[in-house]
């Protein structure tokens, strides 16, 4: 970091040492360091030719290896005037000049004097730092005492710790991500006890709001979302995963096992359904349902994002650059990328489309509720997949009547209507199958006219079957709620050319089946087919209905007087009149047909059996075969009045597990598909090249890893193996990864500033034995995150006030030396919570499918296929915590976007933290912030106390922890003074700024007052200090 | 991040906040605050622009004498046929109906027409020459054609990516990964941006226009991993034209000019106790806000300009049109905004082409044509340039297989026009194939075009990078540009 303020007054460091990144250095420490001093200028300048790709090497020689830069008679160790390098970086022929002019890097006068002296003192490499297991540094080690160390060496002292209203707020936003309340505030300033601060340091660690604190970084990382992200970015059931993660923080799960399960929780022994929603992990891809995409170029967009993901989450590799080349800096080569991608072929996903609904969650009530239907169902189907024996009789009786209707229906030739027609708007539209089915309006009486066309002989027998349908109440036939009609009258009349339209006369009707039920107005006593053409269309309420038969086919038969036949451009008009006087008992799904045969048309058989199994019906019953015989049986039980009730039990069970899958949340987990998809080395990360190797799983070359299993069985590797070599003693890198991450979480930096790449690119770590120790501490503790957090929060270091001297600030302007706390903008989510909470607004409720808090119409309008409306959530999930929000990739809320939120399209291990006017606005104009500001303000007016200092002090130590200076509470009252004045002469406006919102409103005459304390809570709302944390 | 480039934000910061303020930032008090707190000073700014004022970007000084200060780029998204607008192709309408040639078509990416047999499909529109230099366009495009002597055709693009959302990542970030920075925000990033009240980056999305269109993504204006500053600010065409830029109901403009006050007054007294650099930046934001909330509404007033003026467009005030949004896009560009990027969708014809592309030639033609002239007027065309450009073309080859025939995604090659500073006017350059497949005689690369825009800009494309993940990243990626000198005057 080329400091912009003076170095004098330091001992005099290295200049490049600041180049780094590391602000100061030890005086002692006046010989080269090659990983500190020397790799990076190194990597950032001479690797992109002379390094670990062979592809791109250039005259054969690399750099990162000394014996072959030896080789290569690059330099010679100790004779820097003899050294080929030296000469390169100092001439003055462009020609020769290293690196060229044509790359536009160019080396400092300071780092050609390091390279000098480095090659004087014998041009010495070391491994680079983050490939060599951390080691725990000699002496007593612990966080202080390395800081301590450290800043003993440059010169700097520490800053005394904060007072305990810092410390208790500071506290609760790293581990919480809340405010305290004033009264936990005050406790703890009055907790006069030895450890009152390890006691409330325990008590948060122990808050079921520490895992949801936690998991915000780790979703960031591992790029949790509720959509898929391409194109259409359309939802998908991942939100368990989010609850998983909350839980094994709260339940402080060892990293190493939150591993496993992430990386292959379906396949570890006792697979569980917690570890396959911690397998989700593997789904949390960015993936496509676009028409056109084609399935390689996502197979391969999905490994490679795989690849990224675990090079980011667990090794701060930047693995993918691997993905068309070697690395250009880092030893990753390109096989390695590809064997990497390779431990995920076999996770089974459609590539291009839909993702599945996933793997069911339920809870423990749910579960056992499931089971319970799964037992009951088992029973009830066990029974009905007896053999009945009771049952011989009917069957046969059955199959010889079924028989007869279905010779009888064989007579009978459907019609397909030319023209449909209704008089009250009812929608009518003609089936494939030449039914009739009504949807829309649904009046209570209509008459139907369907009309014929075409040639007719000797037609006798005209048949109106009635139909179930899924879109019928209770499947129909009719559109009364109970799957009723009333078909008052059938009419039916011949128009012959431009003839005047003759009537046809019907001499009979018959029908499968009569209604008797509910008989009381009928004239006819009956419901019968008989009513259907007696004549009586007109308001009387008669005619044929079929109730309690809902859900089944039925037909009426009428009997011609006399044989109809009809020319090709005649037409028969058939007009079906329904006058009931109760609502909607209309037709819902019917179909006409003819006969010639005289026979039929004076017979209601009943409705002929389906196709199938009329043919089966056919063959003689001696001749069928076994699987004949079951299926006319099957279909029979599925009849046949004795199993009614078994039949409604079946039924009535699915449909509650249905009701209950429906409850239960789902989420994508990793299954393993039957074949594993071909992963071959793509050149140049082309996927339209198939000329490349096939690749099997392997593990990365270049660390020092090996797992057992590889040297004793041939069986190719497994996502376990990858997730016990990432969590491997030997891994260099897992550990420093997590606790460098975990470490920004309460100091605002890393140790090593670049969170995702600790390879050669990446910075070392400023304090490298602290990095290592903590490392250490990590793993030998179990992997226990709480231990590190713990450690972390107890420290002295940590416990420093954030207030900088000038002279910090020129000197440390970044606090990479920890000679005091850090000050930062609170992370999106929490400024939300931050508002809520101190409004008393907040829904502490944990976990759950994602809110959707208020967001600005239209904001949606470029999403489609299909268009999204966005329907903010109803009630308390209206006020929950930022990270429940509704994560939409492609368009994220826009309150998170302004505060810095990733959309989570990549891992994001890092944030940027931003100052923009989007936040002015967004904190000023959110309806979240206004409904926030009302809260607040009417809780001043409830419980602040009587006059309007008082008010103020209340106001204040809600939402800063503290009580405000007298000058601050000039401000606050000249503004309350003025906004009071305004709306009391304004009572319209103070009314308007009440509406809405989740604040009580007080009585007429305190509205103008309560409005004015609303502006009050506004400012207070938006306050740098309110949404920092110090 | 780089130490380097963290120097350069670190400089860049101060500037904004010297330009916010009026002085460097270190402390509190001083002169800002001073007119901050007087009622004068919080509303004097607004809505008068000093484009000289603007902060610098990290580039500094240029690279190169700029040719241009901003740029309009009118995306024309889900992929207008060039074959039916600019790329007229006899021979293709004289095999139209027969099969493709396996030669040009073999071992290359197929979209929707995968497994389906590919058929030569003739041009759909008739073409005619325009303007003095005689450029052949579609009779679609007289208004387009009025201007043919300004503007340059390039019709030898070709891009990777050959679906919708792909193909926009690369087109706007230089790269089909998610999460890099988009050209405007490169561009702002670069050289600071001129609009004193105004975002550096601003995108506008046509609305009410239509069939499905394809969806477009917030990431396509993201600043990925640049300062978030950069961002595309969306300037909607219904509602708040800002998100969050109307105040609350019942507050007036000059009780909101209270809160922001006070805020600024409590966030200086807090300074004094604790002395954090952050907090004099978030004062100016909160300025910058406020400042925002009148200037916006006023830049978006378009009922403003003479009738003529919206006669020449075809637009209507407020009607969120892509006529409308060119007309803002001019008003933007007199603000000094860096970089305006125009959404017109539903360009995407797999089928009905022949009843559909009309209708999109009739909602955007006139309107470019009136851009040009009205920059051109007003003294700006030549320190403007303007890009006309879809994420790809379409297939010689017929698609079928919904309803009335269109064509499929195609990324081989295409067509764009550009316009405006320092390029050659009334100008084609590079040529597809004689079936209109292949980008045959200089091609251009998508890298190619950034390059081009770049230095237009007054940047090198090669030595503008930005430190991410270990690598110099550079919106023209790692395989080389090359700037087309071919159209440059």
């Amino acid at each position: 970091m080329n400091r912009i303020y003076s170095l004098s007054g330091l001992a005099r460091p290295l200049v490049a040492a600041l180049l780094l990144g590391s602000a100061f250095v030890s005086p002692a420490a006046n010989s080269v360091n090659f990983n500190r001093d020397i790799r990076p200028i190194l990597s950032d300048n001479c690797f992109s030719c002379h390094g670990p790709d062979q592809n791109r090497r250039k005259a054969k020689l690399r750099l990162d290896v000394r014996e072959e830069a030896i080789a290569m008679k690059a330099f010679v160790p100790g004779k820097p005037k003899d050294s080929e390098l030296v000469k390169r970086i100092l001439t003055d022929d462009e020609d020769d000049l290293m690196p060229p002019p044509e790359s536009h890097k160019k080396l400092t006068p300071a780092q050609k004097e390091l390279l000098q002296r480095w090659v004087a003192e014998g041009a010495e490499y070391q491994s680079h730092w983050a490939y060599a297991a951390p080691k725990r540094p000699v002496g007593k080690g612990g966080i202080d005492v390395l800081v301590q160390e450290r800043l003993k060496e440059i010169g700097l002292k520490p800053s005394p710790q904060a007072d305990r209203r810092t410390l208790a707020r500071r506290l609760w936003l790293d581990l919480l991500g809340l405010p305290p309340k004033p009264q936990e505030v005050d406790a703890f300033v009055n907790d006069k006890s030895s450890d009152a601060y390890g006691k409330l340091v325990g008590r948060l660690l122990a808050s079921p709001h520490y895992g949801e604190r936690m998991a915000i970084g780790w979703l960031d990382v591992v790029r949790f979302a509720d959509t898929i992200g391409y194109h259409s970015d359309n939802p998908r059931n991942v939100h368990p995963y989010r609850d998983y993660v909350i839980k094994a923080f709260n339940e402080n799960k060892r990293f190493d096992q939150f591993t496993r399960e992430q990386l292959a929780g379906d396949l570890l022994p006792n697979a569980s359904q917690e570890t396959r929603v911690g397998s989700a992990f593997n789904r949390l891809i960015l993936s496509t349902e676009e028409g056109g995409a084609q399935s390689k170029d996502y197979e391969q967009r999905y490994l490679t994002d795989r690849v990224r993901a675990v090079g980011t989450v667990w090794l701060a590799q930047t693995i993918g650059c691997a993905q068309c080349h070697d690395h250009k800096f880092d030893p990753t080569s390109q096989r390695d990328f590809y064997s990497m991608g390779a431990f995920f072929a076999d996770i089974k996903e459609p590539i291009v489309g839909k993702r599945e609904s996933g793997l069911l969650v339920p809870s423990d009530k749910e579960a056992a509720e499931l089971a319970r239907l799964d037992a009951k169902l088992a029973k009830a189907q066990k029974d009905y997949d007896a053999p009945h024996p009771e049952l011989t009789s009917v069957f046969t009786k059955w199959q010889a009547a079924s028989l007869v209707a279905a010779e009888s229906n064989e007579n009978w030739k459907q019609t397909k209507p030319t023209k449909v027609a209704s008089t009250n708007g009812v929608k009518l539209t003609v089936q494939k199958d030449n039914s009739i089915l009504a949807s829309d309006k649904n009046p209570t009486n209509d008459t139907y006219t369907v009309t014929l066309t075409g040639a007719l002989e000797e037609v006798v027998g005209l048949r109106l079957e009635v139909l179930p349908d899924d879109s019928l109440p209770t499947k129909g036939p009719g559109r009364a709620t109970n799957g009723n009609f009333v078909l008052s009258e059938v009419t039916a009349t011949v128009t012959r050319g431009k003839e005047k339209p003759e009537p046809v006369k019907f001499t009979g009707a018959r029908a499968t089946f009569e209604q008797t039920v509910a008989n009381g107005k009928s004239p006819a006593r009956k419901w019968t087919a008989a009513s259907a053409i007696a004549g009586d269309a007109k308001g009387k309420p008669s005619g044929w209905s079929v109730l309690p038969e809902a859900g089944k086919a039925q037909h009426l038969v009428l009997e011609l007087a006399a044989p109809l036949t009809i020319g090709k451009g005649d037409t028969l008009t058939v007009e079906l009149k329904q006058n009931h006087t109760e609502k909607e008992h209309l037709l819902g799904r019917f179909r006409l047909a003819t006969t010639t045969n005289a026979e039929c048309a004076r017979v209601a058989h009943p409705p002929a059996p389906p196709t199938e199994i009329v043919t089966i019906l056919k063959v003689a019953a001696d001749k069928r075969s076994g699987a004949q015989k079951d299926k006319l049986f099957d279909h029979y039980k599925g009849l046949v009045p004795e199993l009614a009730s078994l039949r409604t039990q079946i039924a009535d069970i699915k449909k509650a597990k249905k009701d209950l899958d429906a409850k239960i949340p789902k989420c994508l987990v990793t299954v393993t598909a039957d074949t594993r998809r071909t992963v071959r080395l793509l050149p140049r990360g082309n996927w339209m090249d198939e000329s490349g190797p096939v690749m099997q799983p392997a593990l990365p070359a270049f660390l020092p890893v090996s797992l057992k299993k590889e040297a004793k069985t041939n069986a190719p590797l497994t996502r376990l193996d990858l997730a016990d070599w990432m969590i491997a003693k030997e891994n260099p890198l897992t550990a420093r990864v997590f606790v460098n991450r975990v470490w920004k979480q309460f100091f605002g930096i890393g140790l090593s500033k670049v969170l995702d790449d600790m390879g050669a690119q990446g910075e070392p770590p400023v304090n490298p034995a602290l990095l290592d120790w903590l490392a250490c501490e990590f793993m030998d503790s179990g992997w226990d995150i709480k231990h590190i957090v713990r450690t972390i929060v107890m420290s002295g270091t940590y416990q420093q006030v954030s207030i900088a001297s000038k002279e910090m600030q020129a000197r440390d302007p970044f606090n990479r030396e920890l000679a005091r706390q850090s000050r930062w903008r609170l992370d999106a989510e929490l400024v939300r919570d931050n508002a809520l909470s101190v409004a008393g607004l907040l829904v502490p409720k944990i976990g759950g499918p994602s809110v959707k808090p208020y967001q600005p119409d239209g904001y949606w309008e470029n999403l489609n296929f299909p268009t999204r409306t966005y329907d903010a959530s109803k009630g308390e999930d209206q006020y929950r915590r930022g990270l429940y929000t509704w994560w939409q990739r492609s368009f994220l809320h826009p309150s998170m976007v302004a505060f810095d939120a990733p959309s989570r399209e990549e891992c994001a291990a890092e944030r940027n933290r931003s100052n923009i006017p989007q936040q002015a606005l967004v904190l000023l104009n959110d309806p979240t912030y206004l409904d926030a500001a009302r809260a607040l303000g009417a809780r001043i007016v409830k419980d602040g106390g009587s006059d309007p200092a008082a008010r103020i002090n209340w106001a204040w130590k809600q939402t800063l922890s503290r009580t405000p200076r007298p000058d601050e509470l000039a401000t606050v009252r000249q503004l309350f003074n003025k906004h009071l004045g305004q709306y009391k002469a304004d009572a319209k406006a103070a009314e308007t700024l009440l509406k809405g919102g989740a604040a009580a409103l007080p009585p007429e005459s305190k509205r103008a007052e309560l409005a004015a304390w609303i502006s009050v809570a506004r400012v207070l709302i938006n306050l740098h200090e309110t949404i920092t944390r110090s | 991040m780089s130490i380097a480039n963290e120097i350069r934000r670190l400089g860049s910061q101060q500037q904004t906040r010297r330009v916010f303020l009026g002085r460097a930032a270190s402390g509190i008090g001083g002169a800002a605050l001073a007119s901050l707190l007087s009622p004068g000073g919080l509303y004097a700014a607004a809505g008068k622009p000093d484009v000289k004022a603007g902060p610098k970007g990290v580039i500094h000084p240029l690279h190169y004498q700029q040719r241009v200060k901003r740029v309009i780029w009118l995306t024309m998204a889900g992929g207008p046929s060039h074959l039916e607008l600019f790329d007229y192709k006899p021979k293709l309408a004289e095999m139209d109906g027969q099969p493709m040639p396996d030669s040009l078509t073999t071992g290359q990416q197929v979209a929707q027409l995968q497994g389906q047999k590919l058929v030569c499909f003739g041009p759909q529109t008739k073409f005619k020459r325009y303007g003095k230099c005689g450029a052949e366009m579609t009779e679609l495009f007289p208004g387009v054609g009025s201007v043919a002597d300004e503007i340059c055709i390039i019709r030898s693009m070709f891009s990777e990516a050959i679906n919708h959302d792909p193909a926009h990542t690369f087109m706007n970030t230089g790269t089909q990964l998610v999460g890099r920075p988009s050209m405007g925000s490169w561009a702002t990033y670069g050289l600071g941006s001129e609009a004193e009240n105004l975002p550096g980056f601003v995108v506008l999305v046509s609305i009410g226009v239509g069939r499905s269109p394809q969806p477009i993504a917030a990431r396509q204006w993201s600043a990925g991993f640049l300062p978030s500053r950069h961002q595309g600010v969306h300037l909607r065409g219904a509602g708040d034209p800002v998100l969050y830029l109307q105040n609350p109901a019942g507050v007036s403009r000059e009780q909101q000019g209270d809160v922001i006050r006070a805020v600024n007054t409590l966030n200086a007294q807090h300074d004094a106790v604790v002395d954090d650099p952050e907090i004099s930046a978030r004062i100016a934001q909160y300025e910058m806000a406020y400042q925002m909330q009148m200037s916006v509404p006023a830049l978006v007033d378009t009922s403003a300009e003479p009738e003529s003026i919206r006669e020449m467009y075809g637009c209507t005030p407020g009607d969120g049109s892509f006529a409308s949004n060119c007309l803002l896009a001019r008003r933007l560009a007199e603000r000094g905004v860096r970089f305006i990027q125009l959404y017109h969708r539903d360009w995407d014809h797999h089928s009905q082409l022949r009843e559909e592309l009309p209708v999109k030639a009739r909602e955007t033609d006139r309107a470019c044509g009136a851009l040009i002239r009205d920059l051109k007027q007003r003294g700006l065309l030549d320190e403007t340039l303007v890009v006309w450009a879809g994420e790809f073309g379409r297939t010689p080859m017929s698609q079928r297989d919904k309803g009335s025939p269109g064509r499929d995604h195609h990324n081989k090659g295409f067509t764009i026009w550009m316009a405006g500073g320092g390029v050659k006017r009334g100008f084609s350059y590079g040529a597809t194939d004689e079936l209109g497949y292949h980008a045959a005689v200089n091609p251009v690369s998508v890298h190619d075009l950034h390059a081009t825009v770049l230095q237009q800009l007054g940047v090198d494309h090669a030595r503008f990078s930005e430190k991410f993940q270990g690598l110099d990243w550079r919106l023209t990626g790692v395989e080389g540009a090359r700037v087309l000198k071919g159209i440059l005057s």
